[in-house]
């Protein structure tokens, strides 16, 4: 099993992504540098991190939708490959076009960072598959623009297409309908604001983050 | 040609930063302060000369870069 980080300027937990994966599923992690052209051969997982890429100048993930490297992701994951964008990198996903909606500034302009209850809002998808059931799981948020922003119709289709995968149990940052994190409608693509990558064993206060990188294998 | 290219949040979409500002100016005495939107407005100059095809660009540039038009509206000044 393969995985590749993206690493932007200003991604901050792009190490953090590389331990989390490697401990959670023994997969062999290559860091991808934001200017390259080319992914690793045969990747199985690619995963754009948490941070501040470019300083979330313009907008967060504006400037990281565009680096050179996206091009290869966009393509990688119109072939079917689990790519999951946390935080800053749910953002890049969003600005980048490969998932609806956006994230604005928290509803009380704070910078929320505790750990956050998520319901499993959809059980069935290859990230949470490995939760067999499990309602209810816990990882950490840390961010200032994580309220999610969809219109009406998408919201409903969002949620009519199952692809609403997290929720907010108590909603820290007014996200529309609590969401916390969502898929494409192919369900390859997971964009969510709470950080599987600090959440991947007991010590961290939860391991439910493991599961996640380890369903997304699972089904590569 | 210089560009002025202002960019807010939609209609609709909650402006956090605007209501912030809002209260602040209540707080200071402007009761009158009403739906406070806060925008960025960005310029640079352009090397187009004629009118239509400067605007023809500037849009094409918002449309990718400058707005996200998921959630923001985008005005464009020439001059």
């Amino acid at each position: 099993m393969k995985a590749a980080v993206i690493v932007f300027p200003g991604s901050n937990c792009d190490r953090d992504c590389k331990v989390a994966i490697e401990r959670s599923t023994g997969a062999h992690v290559d860091m991808v540098w934001h200017g390259d052209t080319a992914l690793p051969d045969a990747i199985d997982l690619i995963v754009l991190p948490g941070g501040f890429s470019y300083g979330d100048y313009l907008r967060c993930g504006a400037m990281a939708a565009l680096s050179p490297i996206m091009a290869e992701v966009k393509a990688a994951a119109e072939r079917g490959v689990a790519t999951v964008g946390i935080c800053n990198g749910f953002q890049v996903l969003c600005e980048a076009g490969m998932l609806p909606g956006a994230l604005l500034r928290n509803e009380k302009l704070k910078y929320v960072c505790k750990a956050v209850d998520l319901e499993v809002a959809n059980a069935q998808t290859r990230y949470t598959a490995g939760y067999a059931g499990r309602r209810q799981v816990t990882m950490t948020v840390g961010n200032g623009e994580g309220n999610f922003f969809a219109d009406e119709a998408t919201l409903d289709r969002l949620e009519g297409e199952g692809q609403v995968v997290f929720r907010y149990l108590d909603n820290p940052n007014g996200s529309a309908r609590a969401i916390a994190g969502i898929v494409n409608y192919r369900g390859n693509v997971l964009g969510l604001m709470p950080h599987p990558d600090r959440a991947f064993e007991a010590e961290l206060g939860s391991a439910d983050g493991a599961i996640l990188f380890q369903s997304a294998l699972a089904s590569a | 040609m210089r560009a002025k290219v202002h960019v807010f949040l939609k209609p609709g979409v909650l402006d956090v930063q605007g209501k912030a500002v809002e209260q602040a100016l209540h707080g200071l005495g402007w009761g009158g302060v009403d739906h406070v939107r806060v925008g960025r407005t960005i310029e640079f100059d352009l090397a187009a000369t004629d009118a239509t095809t400067a605007e023809a660009e500037v849009k094409a540039m918002c449309e990718k870069l400058l707005a996200n038009t998921v959630i923001e509206s985008y005005r464009v000044e020439l001059a």
